[in-house]
């Protein structure tokens, strides 16, 4: 698929994910919406990943490590083939089901559990450090917040992911600027993301809209060629993307929509989508 | 007097595996000489990942290790891997089923006059609470090689909390009766039931010997295998005697004893008597004057006997 069409998938992913969301009654809307070019990104055009070759361990590994946006990552697994959605919209959050808040190894497509911040990062230290040992040229990815980072774990995965020079790692940080009090900012800053990184030895790429996938592809071929060190991506995405009802507002971050936001955001992705 | 420490022989075993084994592999977090690992660094430096002063991320990254087949084994001291990383634990190894061997070294208060920061009194209640989570605290030297031989067989994740100094052989290399996840049965009487894990199961089988001389005839089992719990063995050596005393290395809630407790509660009660550390910091010093000045020896183990069957 080229650009444009993965642009127009995010789309129908996010009403999928509002989808799922509405009939949940429950979801991190905002996060889910921020994230959704990056894992339509990973899914589509980088990684060598379908339920084809799901237990081969030459395939490109991701653990979704802000795990509250999983309702994006169900629709992104549905859509490449690893789940139902309609099953899954049938049962996300309700009584017994295995769609549960957070990603759960138990269904098939997702590699560890998450729910709990700062373990993705980590855990892909050791899934890239076997890499090196087995000689694999498989590569590793995990997408975290940028309300994630105050997690001190992750910077002592950011140190072993330098000291042991794993260019196979790749961290995404899903920088759409807000958490659940409020801007990032105001509740424990980090506007020297960039710096941070580089001064723990990573090669950092600033991809200026995180909501583009031709700005994600090109960064992310970025870090393919780049040697002796872990790459982060620092997706700059807007919280809440694709409708006006719910961008830029922390109260979105577990907001689910009334029947009247819910046709205005569907409205809106599907102007969106005829923009691309 | 044995002179080499449980620690020394899980080091010993991964030695020997590891030459045809090459998933294994090992990671310290700045505790490869605490945890007598140093060796294995030195052999297998392929094999061997050192985190530095992580804990979290040890934990972590051996789940990654493991979820991309390796047999992982993270060793620190207990205190810092069983509470510090205690969420990594639940999450990344127990929770995401991944092939993780933790080993706690300097358990409960090995570390002595080093104070609470280093004693680690609450990982048997900690680590069982988990689930999908195995609790293992072998007695001797040979009972530890027998399992951790017996864990790298199987794919899931287990705790060991080992000492730090040698404790005095409960076996003998010809003889160390050992089956995974069954108490050893060390003696057998019908007057008490005693039953211990880990550096207590030597003076409460010390004990036995003391209250023979009183005839008085117990039953003593080595319980290293705290989660799953052989409750077989506990109402089977419960029910044949009048009491029943518990003696761990541990903060007196959530562990051995409140365990057979609950067995003992259900199944055939009788009276248990638990005998552990206080829920107070320790007192400091060697093992034997801490356990000594909380009657953790078997001659405390021997007067909790006759005061329970008075």
């Amino acid at each position: 698929m080229d650009f444009r069409e993965l642009s127009k998938l995010a789309y129908d992913l996010r009403k999928d994910t509002v989808d799922m969301i509405v009939a949940g009654k429950g979801g991190h809307i905002g996060g889910d919406m921020s994230v959704m070019e990056t894992l339509v990104t990973l899914y589509f055009d980088q990684m060598n990943i379908s339920p084809e070759n799901m237990n081969d361990p030459d395939r490109d590994l991701f653990v979704m490590s802000k795990g509250h946006s999983v309702e994006a990552y169900y629709a992104v697994l549905a859509k490449k083939g690893f789940l139902d959605i309609k099953e899954v919209n049938e049962k996300f959050s309700k009584f017994g089901t295995q769609y549960i808040g957070h990603p759960n190894n138990k269904l098939p497509g997702i590699e560890m559990n998450s729910g709990s911040l700062g373990h993705g990062l980590p855990v892909c230290v050791g899934m890239a450090l076997a890499g090196k040992m087995n000689k694999k040229n498989y590569r590793v990815y995990t997408v975290m917040g940028d309300g994630e980072l105050a997690e001190g774990s992750v910077w002592e995965a950011a140190m072993a992911g330098h000291q042991y020079k794993l260019d196979n790692l790749c961290a995404i940080v899903d920088r759409n600027r807000l958490q659940i009090s409020g801007n990032t900012e105001d509740v424990m800053g980090h506007d020297d993301l960039h710096e941070r990184f580089k001064s723990f030895g990573w090669h950092v790429i600033d991809v200026a809209d995180g909501n583009s996938i031709e700005q994600l592809h090109a960064a992310f071929e970025e870090a393919k060629q780049t040697k002796g060190q872990p790459t982060v991506l620092i997706a700059n995405t807007v919280k809440g993307k694709g409708s006006a009802v719910m961008e830029d507002k922390a109260a979105w971050h577990h907001h689910v929509p009334t029947q009247e936001e819910y046709e205005q955001i569907m409205k809106d992705f599907e102007e969106r989508k005829e923009q691309l | 007097m044995n002179k080499i420490p449980n620690r020394k022989a899980i080091c010993d075993v991964l030695l020997k595996e590891a030459e045809t084994d090459k998933d294994i592999v090992v990671l310290c977090s700045d505790s490869r000489g605490s945890a007598s690992l140093a060796p294995f660094a030195d052999a297998y430096p392929e094999q061997f990942v050192e985190m530095g002063i992580a804990e979290q991320d040890l934990v972590s990254v051996s789940a990654g290790l493991a979820h991309c087949g390796k047999k992982a084994f993270a060793a620190s001291p207990a205190c810092f891997l069983s509470t510090r990383s205690y969420e990594q634990c639940k999450i990344d190894v127990a929770y995401s089923n991944t092939n993780v061997k933790l080993i706690g070294i300097s358990g409960g208060i090995s570390y002595g006059a080093l104070g609470m920061s280093h004693h680690s009194a609450q990982d048997i209640a900690a680590m069982s609470a988990i689930p999908n989570m195995r609790v293992y605290l072998p007695s001797d030297r040979f009972q530890t090689a027998k399992l951790v031989e017996a864990l790298l067989k199987d794919e899931k994740p287990a705790y060991i909390r080992v000492g730090r100094n040698p404790v005095e052989d409960i076996y003998t290399e010809d003889n160390c009766p050992f089956e995974m996840d069954k108490a050893t049965v060390l003696t057998e009487g019908t007057d008490a039931a005693i039953i211990a894990c880990g550096e207590m199961v030597r003076p409460a089988l010390e004990a036995a010997k003391l209250l023979e001389k009183d005839g008085i005839h117990a039953t003593v089992l080595d319980m290293y295998c705290v989660k799953p719990l052989d409750k077989e063995a506990i109402v089977k050596a419960a029910s044949n005697a009048k009491v029943v005393v518990t003696a761990e290395e541990h903060a007196p809630f959530g562990g051995l004893g409140s365990m057979v407790s609950q067995v003992v509660g259900a199944e055939c009660p009788r009276k248990v008597l638990n005998i552990a550390l206080p829920d107070a910091p320790v007192v400091s010093g060697t093992s034997q004057e801490v356990f000594d000045y909380y009657g953790m020896n078997a001659e405390g183990i021997a007067k909790a006997v006759k005061d329970a069957l008075k």
